[in-house]
């Protein structure tokens, strides 16, 4: 295996919906170690890019590899964490936080094999590292929305995986969550793992993000460095009133090289 | 009732129930979860077809059923998966040809009669003999089995699909499994609780037991002992008269098993909460 094989490569990528384009020629390659915010307004596409990148979305045209490997051919999903945008319900059944997070360990844990100690204390881990140990035995559908997220990012962190894509982990996140989130993912960086997230603001992720894509109408209108946090952004805690895409003094150089409708 | 335990139709009667008792609900838990509460009474629909069809070609109706109501189980879960609204009516099209094929057979059938179709359709626990429990008793082991193997990845499957996707499950063959789980699951219960109420089973005690429960696993065992108390309940309370008849007795003490939960859990829950 290639030591620095770029973990998401995709070329030329479509995805239609109903007929509609969603995504129209994505070309997005993904390195070990990068932490990538896929950025842009609702409706961009932003989301349908990231599923498409580990084969949620089927691709309507061009290609995308996950490690090398077309997803629907890739068998090593243990090295893959996703996280969606929110916990589902479902039918009403009741599921604790606990066995929500420890369900995170299936790519690893598969039939016939019984739970282990590792297993155990990865899970025990994961809650611990978002601040839900107390929390355990609860109903996960009860927990605040900011506390939802917690676990679906436990449950991701449950598989050790190297890579995490998460789709809005910021999404109606109270601020004590948001905090919480950034430290999580500060120590996933510092670890060495990949990260693409899906965000409609930073606030407190931002200082961790080392490239930022942004999607408008199915293309990346924007691949490079995010700007960086400046004057009164830089202190910790600041009130985030800066958007990062859609200003015309910011989009305006690009004008060149994006693709146009 | 000591006498009527030494009978052996009512041992093989209880026998039935319990074994249907357990398996209904642990298979309805997947599928309450998944949002598929009716696909139960879809397959019971058509697997009417299939019992028919044994009457007609003379093979036991319990193969035929098996037969067909997995086949039935096997479309529904194609159309689900294409899944759009149209999946809907494709749906209640496949149920009312299930049963409208049923009578229809079963009419034409050497040997069927109406009494015969209203014991597939509401039960006949007392007629189960001793061939029929060897075939609900292999059934169960398999619905079980296929539980305790891929319980594990089916939590996963019925929580998310996509996230099981993203964890390498094979969502096609799992959400399969779980349709061919809830077909054989038909066929245990039609001899007791009758093809029309066989589903009642498999979500009634999921909804008394999450009353109780914080966890998937609390619920889905607590459901199974809600179940196994509702199927030999009923039995036994229809040997009270012979007028009660025992499908519709299992039914409805699980309702009203369901309604004193409701009440006990908003008690409980407000005590908890205050």
């Amino acid at each position: 295996m290639l030591l620095n094989q770029p973990v998401f490569a995709m070329t030329g990528g479509q995805v239609t919906l109903d007929r509609r384009p969603v995504l129209r020629g994505v070309d997005l390659t993904v390195c070990p170690g990068e932490v990538v915010a896929v950025l842009g307004a609702n409706g961009s596409g932003k989301s349908t890019l990231v599923r498409a990148l580990l084969g949620l979305m089927p691709l309507s045209g061009g290609s995308t590899l996950l490690y090398g490997t077309p997803p629907a051919r890739f068998r090593d999903w243990q090295r893959v964490g996703y996280v969606p945008q929110r916990l589902q319900v479902g039918g009403g059944v009741p599921a604790t936080v606990r066995e929500v997070v420890a369900s995170g360990r299936i790519a690893r844990q598969r039939r016939f094999r019984f739970t282990d100690a590792a297993d155990r204390a990865a899970v025990e881990r994961a809650l611990e590292a978002v601040g839900l140990s107390d929390r355990a035995g609860d109903r996960a559908q009860e927990l605040s929305g900011g506390q939802q997220q917690r676990v679906l990012i436990a449950r991701a962190l449950a598989g050790d995986p190297d890579t995490y894509v998460m789709d809005e982990p910021t999404a109606g996140v109270d601020a004590e969550s948001q905090r919480l989130l950034a430290d999580t993912l500060a120590a996933l960086v510092e670890g060495g793992k990949t990260i693409v997230l899906v965000a409609h603001e930073l606030g407190p992720l931002e200082p961790l993000i080392t490239r930022g894509v942004v999607v408008r109408d199915g293309v990346i209108a924007h691949d490079g460095r995010p700007p960086a946090p400046e004057g009164d952004c830089a202190r910790p805690g600041h009130e985030h009133l800066h958007p990062h895409s859609g200003r015309p003094e910011e989009s305006g150089p690009l004008e060149s090289w994006q693709v146009k409708p | 009732m000591i006498e009527l335990l030494q009978l052996p139709f009512f041992q093989q009667a209880l026998i039935a129930a319990l074994l249907v008792g357990l398996c209904a609900p642990a298979v309805g838990t997947f599928i309450v979860q998944r949002r598929l509460a009716l696909l139960g009474d879809g397959i019971g629909h058509v697997a009417l077809t299939g019992v028919a069809l044994g009457f007609l070609t003379g093979t036991a109706p319990v193969l035929t059923a098996i037969i067909v109501s997995v086949a039935g189980a096997v479309a529904i879960e194609l159309v689900r998966a294409r899944g759009r609204t149209t999946g809907d009516v494709a749906l209640a099209l496949l149920f009312y040809g299930g049963i409208a094929g049923g009578v229809l057979l079963m009419a034409i059938a050497p040997g069927g009669s109406n009494a015969k179709l209203n014991s597939y359709l509401f039960g006949s626990i007392a007629t189960v003999a001793a061939e029929d429990l060897w075939v609900i008793a292999g059934l169960a082991v398999a619905v079980i089995g296929v539980v305790a193997v891929f319980g594990r990845e089916l939590f996963v499957l019925c929580q998310d699909e996509e996230v099981a996707k993203a964890s390498g499950l094979p969502v096609r063959l799992l959400s399969m499994i779980i349709a061919i789980t809830a077909a054989l699951t038909v066929v245990i219960a039609m001899r007791v609780v009758g093809l029309l109420l066989v589903s009642a089973l498999m979500v009634i005690p999921v909804a008394t037991s999450q009353q109780f429960t914080n966890g998937f696993r609390a619920t889905m065992g607590l459901a199974m002992l809600f179940g196994v108390i509702a199927a030999v309940g009923g039995l036994l309370s229809s040997t009270l008269s012979p007028k009660v008849p025992p499908g519709a007795a299992i039914v409805l003490l699980a309702l009203a098993g369901f309604v004193l939960a409701l009440g006990v859990g908003r008690f409980v829950r407000r005590r908890r909460a205050s």
